[in-house]
């Protein structure tokens, strides 16, 4: 049965303020009972606020074999890094 | 060739003796040493537990693993549910585990067979749909735990009914077996449906009491709700069957038995086990 589903990545918001995060994945076989699926798998033990699913189809992903033309040139890029600021105290989630 | 059985012992046959008023139908009018409040808890604590039960059995089983996961939480929310019922009556793991069939008031509707996912489904749109009506009513119970235990148990049951409806209009609106299936499941389910608007004599104490609401009053909402429901679904709201009644008096039909064995077989027969 959930051989013929399609696919929905799951993002949840584990409180106000703070992005959605990816959790997973869930089959379904349309937006609602996606929803549903998400709350039953990935919200049981109160981890989020909100859910958002998407159909897994529609991400654009970048190509693994550019991985390395992608990505590489961020390497010893230190001065990219805001670790020469102190953070205040106060200042959460960062 | 050695008998299969072993062979029946005096005091077989005397412990039998002793157990000569078990399987009758005696008459039940609730028991005396309850309250209005008691009686009431155990029969919803009942329900909730019996139904919890059934939809367990679906763990490992569900047409999917997300349906499985589903399943499994609603019947969470029920066992859950049936604790905190339960407990108002009495020790709840002695009244889930070591009472039998004749001492059990669920309606007859939660312990029919889970048959088809549809026929699981059938039974929980009709059960949840009352529950919430009922739940609603009992938020405004003049008993204090009642109000703030229908508080919490009505948003749990708020999503079984959605997830209920969703599933029935998925099914009816499907494919031709879908359709077919939901529609079955509906006809098995149907003629336990006016048990839940039954006001019998514990009933009627509760609602004088002011502690629980008078069912009767939303039947005509109920019904409406569950005909929305099956005309989103494309399905025929069933032909009104002979009713049946008797689970809130303990006359149970033979399912709940077998259910029973199973849910019971470990702490009675290992009545020390701990986990």
């Amino acid at each position: 049965m959930s051989g013929d589903w399609p696919l929905w990545e799951v993002f949840v918001r584990s409180k106000g303020g703070l992005a959605h995060r990816h959790v997973g994945s869930v089959h379904a076989p349309d937006a609602e009972l996606a929803l549903a699926h998400a709350r039953d798998t990935y919200t049981r033990r109160m981890e989020g606020v909100s859910l958002w699913v998407v159909p897994s189809a529609e991400i654009v992903a970048s190509d693994p074999d550019h991985a390395g033309e992608l990505f590489d040139p961020a390497e010893s890029k230190i001065y990219r890094h805001p670790t020469f600021y102190d953070i205040p105290d106060e200042v959460k989630h960062i | 060739m050695a008998p299969s059985l072993p062979p029946i012992r005096p005091e077989d046959e005397a412990a039998a003796a002793r157990l000569r008023s078990h399987g009758a139908f005696a008459p039940r009018g609730g028991d005396p040493q309850l309250s209005a409040k008691q009686a009431l808890c155990l029969r919803l604590g009942d329900d909730a537990l019996i139904l919890g039960q059934r939809l367990g059995e679906w763990c490992g089983h569900g047409p999917a693993l997300e349906v499985d996961i589903s399943l499994a939480n609603l019947a969470l929310d029920l066992v859950g549910q049936a604790t905190l019922l339960l407990s108002e009556v009495g020790d709840g793991d002695r009244l889930a585990f070591h009472r039998d069939v004749l001492d059990f008031e669920n309606c007859l509707l939660v312990e029919q067979p889970n048959g088809d996912f549809a026929q699981t489904i059938a039974r929980h749109l009709l059960y949840s749909t009352w529950q919430k009506m009922f739940l609603q009513g009992l938020t405004r119970s003049g008993d204090q735990f009642l109000r703030e235990f229908a508080a919490k148990a009505v948003k749990e049951i708020a999503y079984h009914r959605d997830l209920a409806s969703d599933w029935t209009i998925r099914l009816g609106d499907g494919t031709e077996g879908s359709a077919r299936r939901m529609a079955e499941g509906l006809d098995w389910c149907w003629r336990f449906v006016p048990e839940l608007f039954e006001v019998d004599a514990t009933l009627k104490a509760a609602i004088d009491a002011g502690i629980a609401p008078d069912p009767s009053e939303f039947e005509d909402e109920y019904r409406s709700a569950i005909a929305a429901v099956l005309a989103e679904a494309q399905l025929a709201v069933p032909a009104d069957q002979r009713p049946i009644l008797g689970g809130r008096r303990g006359h149970h039909s033979e399912h709940l038995g077998h259910l029973l064995a199973v849910m019971q077989f470990l702490p009675r027969t290992y009545p020390d086990a701990v986990w």
